[in-house]
């Protein structure tokens, strides 16, 4: 029998699992993906909020003061990509004015000292590419960007290597009750385990209601995003939210951690929570109601846009707790989820210890080995790399300059890519404005040549998402 | 760091023919830096014949035309990188290359962008719906089968009915799949009448002028595609859409030069083009910087690359020697109907026998006429029974014209009626 | 018969009649127009580019073509011939692939020089 089971390898259930591999514990992760990171996790906004926005006293404020305060120590750790950039919340009139004065005070009963209210002159003195009707904002300087499934695939890495197995492609279809823990039925077998923990993002629902939990407890909600070519990187350098007003929720505009500039999220409810197609409207939608926040809204800079769908729960708060013996539900985990999830692991993995009493990990090592990255090297790093290994001179991806030797990287590290999408999450390969017209025959090669493979086995990101049909003329009668 | 005469960034059409001019013109240590492991850059994929005509006065499928180049480069004491990368170029023409066997750092005297240019993925149209496998640029199936001997898929719509979008139709088509339609949102097709005729009409593939792909449908896999018409101002008509069931999306929607390293090194870059701005003997704003083929402005016959390009090879060979190309200049302006004209400059003491314009138009046009004005006068109409925004133009204009005229400042070219 | 004439961008909807020897075109708007309608009505022929698959060599697919247009109701027959041909670097450009293709009388060449790669 196995300590824990944590079903759902994104961001919440991968922060859960490492923080749960710092005891000595048999930890069982479960993904019906086929990569971690592949559900909510690869596709939100990637902000790190300060903790302003939620109520005072709702675990939403409480996890995310405390989760983002510890994005610097984690990043140093597993050395994904992070910037504390800061925030500011645009206000257009009055009206937002005393909007922006209600986040000052929750935000400072958050526990957040730092943030203030600045006036047109000063926001321009920040952001000089804010639209014309901005007159206030409210300035977080501890908010921040992070690559989403960089870090999931970091945390993971990390929770591989200190002895969290990892089952991917592994749907669960049944939960019961067995003696003193919880038999697991996928479409891979059962598994037993003392404690099992319900990190299934948008499907967390489905799988409270296996144990027992009351049914519709989720409602999916999908945001449509557009993201911008690295050339207009420096339209922003700070994430512009907006007030939320009687327009709606409002979008924001922000530099991502890797220098594009993202457009979004819209807000709609919906019945599927796997369908995550982008629609017209939706993109039209974020696209009108950004380009308020800006002067100019280069749309011609657009090189892609998608959409994710996160997890309401009808309490509108997070939910963390053991909701029946040994089963702890971790719900509702939609913004600022991200922000909150090392805190929400950490709270998990006290609910978990407090019920099975395990012992510390003393071989537990919180580091990753970084791997280098060519685009982020000099060029004397350049010359000792190639010289090290010849792959580093060989650029596959050459908009966002991806050697070889990182893809070979990606594809052997502990929670190894097996699809194109997994080693594009990893690398960057085939993100820039080309979005892989010119490497992906190229990828192709090289995922099917490492994993021993025909190319008519590659895949975008798994299951059917094959990318070649078969031999030419194979189909001539 | 090393010294050459003329670096040559990019093997394929442009490079080797600026290659060779530079070395006809007398340049003793010329470089052609290629990324892919073999000269001839795009034309390897482009199996297909129809290649220079103008040059060769036959048919050639595109490696035969680029043998022919790789022939004379390989025989003519220039040197190829291959494998090689160029990441960095400065305005002083310090260009710095990765490959293999490490980082290479070179100074030129002159250099030849000849990068050729790339296509305009999904994103860049924000089609909506699903992201599912099967969507690709035409140019990336056409690399699939013509290189890897391997089919994208086997049901296929074609978006854009650009010459490409056309070529790859016929290509699924011959190798065994089906395709089921090529949308063109426009209300004309941007290819070539024969290759209208040769690579749908042959194949019974029907050609949507005015519609355009409005859905995406399939989570792993592509499932199919939904295609509406468009208004006049190319906007989806609700009610109009259909849906095509397919497995395969190829996008042949737009090519835009290549110009990353150009940017680095100052060049100006023209928003009508995509290219660098350059003079009448293809030198950009960066002076000893020259600029040809794709990654100037895209071109629809390679042909006129290789002649471009050749002359772009030769000048940069004299900027090597020591000639200047600045000097006071007219500026050559688009007028009505006229999309660009290339050169955007022309300094009438360095046009030689003649000077060859090239533009697009803006629109079909009928019975129509080219003419160009010099400071007002006009000195050049040209008739044709049809202009179109698809096929490139070209005008000679006579050196005496010129010559005789030192100091103008101003010449227009525009579409008139006959 | 009605034909696109593919000479130009004007692409002028031709018609052809043809009684007995004599075959006129209408609709043209210049003599290369006629010639191809003509062409296009008696005898059309397409020039067929593929590949075959190539052993010994840095690349998988050798391009070939038609040495001469083929006539158009062959262009599969063609295609279909070459299903399952392999041949071995080095090749050189016009070597002949398969002589007289699907009983056209044309032989499949090479178009690319492939150099000997292991």
């Amino acid at each position: 029998m196995l300590d824990v089971i944590v079903i759902g390898a994104g961001i919440v259930g991968c922060a859960v699992a490492r923080e749960l591999s710092k005891r000595k514990l048999d930890i069982l992760v479960l993904e019906k993906g086929f990569d971690v990171a592949s559900g909510a996790t690869k596709a939100n906004s990637g902000i790190v909020h300060a903790g302003y926005d939620a109520l005072p006293g709702t675990k939403k404020a409480v996890m995310n003061v405390r989760g983002q305060r510890m994005f610097d120590k984690l990043s140093k750790e597993l050395g994904f990509p992070f910037s504390r950039c800061g925030s500011l919340v645009l206000g257009f009139g009055e009206n937002d004015r005393r909007e922006l004065e209600e986040l000052n005070r929750r935000g400072r009963i958050n526990g957040l000292s730092d943030i203030a209210i600045l006036g047109r002159e000063e926001i321009l003195a920040l952001e000089p590419g804010v639209g014309d009707s901005v007159t206030d904002a409210l300035l977080a300087p501890s908010g921040g960007v992070v690559s989403p499934y960089e870090m999931c695939i970091a945390l993971a890495d990390n929770a591989a290597l200190n002895g969290v197995k990892f089952a991917l492609a592994t749907v669960v279809t049944g939960i019961s009750q067995d003696g003193d823990g919880y038999r697991v039925q996928t479409n891979n077998g059962e598994y037993l385990a003392k404690v099992v923990v319900n990190a299934a993002g948008v499907h967390s629902g489905e799988i409270s209601e296996m144990a027992g939990g009351e049914k519709n407890a989720i409602q999916p909600r999908r945001g449509e995003y557009c993201l911008l070519d690295q050339e207009e990187g420096g339209l922003v350098s700070r994430v512009l939210f907006q007030v939320p007003g009687k327009m709606g929720k409002g979008v924001l505009v922000a530099p991502t951690a890797d220098g594009n500039v993202l457009i979004g999220p819209t807000s709609k409810d919906i019945d599927d929570g796997d369908d995550t197609s982008t629609t017209r409207e939706g993109l039209a939608e974020a696209l009108e109601k950004a380009s308020r926040s800006l002067k100019r809204l280069p749309r011609n800079k657009i090189i892609t846009s998608f959409a994710g769908v996160r997890a309401h729960h009808k309490s509108d708060d997070f939910v963390i707790e053991e909701s029946g013996k040994g089963f702890v539900n971790l719900m509702g985990i939609e913004s600022p989820g991200l922000s909150a999830a090392p805190a929400i692991g950490e709270a998990a993995a006290e609910i978990v210890c407090g019920i099975l009493q395990p012992e510390e990990n003393s071989e537990f090592c919180p580091n990753l080995e970084p791997f280098p990255k060519f685009r982020e090297s000099s060029w004397e790093e350049r010359q000792r790399l190639i010289e090290k290994d010849p792959d580093f001179g060989n650029v596959i991806c050459r908009c966002e300059k991806v050697t070889k030797a990182e893809i070979l990287n990606a594809l052997r590290n502990p929670i190894g890519a097996v699809s194109l999408d997994a080693v594009k999450r990893r690398t960057r390969t085939g993100m820039g404005r080309c979005q892989s017209g010119f490497c992906m025959m190229k990828l192709v090669g090289i995922v099917s040549e490492e994993l021993g493979k025909s190319p008519l086995e590659a895949t975008k990101h798994g299951g059917g998402s094959w990318i070649l049909s078969g031999p030419i003329k194979e189909a001539l009668l | 760091m090393r010294d050459v005469d003329v670096a040559i960034i990019g093997g394929g059409p442009a490079g080797l023919a600026a290659a060779l001019g530079a070395k006809k013109a007398g340049a003793d240590k010329v470089l052609v830096i290629e990324r892919d492991r073999e000269l001839g850059g795009i034309l390897n994929q482009c199996i297909h014949n129809g290649f220079g005509l103008h040059t060769f006065k036959e048919e050639l499928t595109g490696p035969e035309y680029s043998a022919r180049f790789i022939k004379e480069v390989l025989s003519g004491d220039i040197e190829t990188s291959l494998g090689t990368m160029v990441l960095e170029l400065g305005s002083d023409r310090v260009l710095k290359a990765v490959s293999a066997s490490g980082i290479q750092e070179i100074r030129a005297k002159a250099v030849v962008l000849s990068m050729g240019c790339r296509e305009r993925p999904r994103g860049a149209l924000n089609i909506p719906g699903s992201r599912p496998s099967g969507i690709m640029t035409a140019g990336t199936a056409q690399k699939f089968v013509n290189i890897d001997g391997l089919m994208p898929g086997r049901e296929a719509v074609i978006l854009g009915s650009g010459d490409i979008g056309l070529i790859m139709a016929r290509r699924l088509a011959l190798e065994g799949a089906h395709v089921a339609a090529v949308a063109e949102l426009m209300p004309h097709s941007s290819g070539l009448k024969r290759n209208i005729v040769q690579c749908l009409d042959d194949f019974g593939i029907p050609l949507m002028l005015s519609h355009t792909v409005v859905g995406i449908f399939g989570k792993d896999r592509l499932e199919g595609v939904s295609i509406a018409q468009v208004d006049s101002s190319l906007r989806p008509v609700p009610g109009t859409e259909k849906l095509f069931p397919c497995d395969t999306l190829l996008l042949s929607v737009g090519l835009i030069p290549e110009n990353e390293l150009s940017k680095m090194a100052g060049v100006k870059l023209s928003p009508d083009t995509g290219g660098p701005i350059v003079n009448e003997s293809f030198e950009t704003s960066a002076p000893g910087v020259f600029a040809c083929g794709n990654a100037l402005h895209v071109h629809d016959l390679v042909d006129f690359v290789s002649e471009e390009a050749q002359e772009a090879g030769e000048n940069a060979a004299a900027y090597a020697f020591g000639e200047a190309f600045s000097g006071s200049s007219a500026e050559v302006v688009p007028g009505n109907g006229v999309r660009y004209v290339m050169p955007f400059s022309i300094n009438p003491k360095k046009v030689k026998n003649n000077m060859t314009l090239r533009l697009r138009v803006t629109a079909e046009k009928r019975n129509a006429a080219l003419v160009v004005k010099m400071d007002g006068e006009q000195v050049l109409k040209r008739k044709k029974m049809v202009f179109a925004p698809g096929e490139m133009e070209t005008i000679s204009l006579s050196g005496e014209l010129f010559a005789k005229r030192p100091n103008i400042s101003r010449i227009e070219v525009s579409l008139e009626d006959k | 018969m009605k034909i696109i004439c593919v000479n130009c961008p004007m692409g002028c909807p031709m018609e052809v009649q043809v009684s007995g020897q004599e075959i006129s075109v209408s609709g043209n708007a210049c003599s290369r127009g006629a010639a191809y309608a003509k062409t296009e009505c008696v005898n059309p022929v397409r020039m067929v580019a593929t590949t075959v698959k190539l052993k010994n060599a840095a690349i998988a697919a050798l391009p070939v073509k038609t040495a001469k247009p083929v006539p158009k109701g062959k262009i599969f027959d063609c295609v279909k011939a070459l299903k399952g041909v392999e041949v071995c670097a080095p090749i050189s450009i016009g070597d002949i692939i398969v002589p007289n293709c699907a009983g056209t009388g044309v032989d499949i060449v090479a178009t690319k020089n492939v150099g000997f790669a292991g």
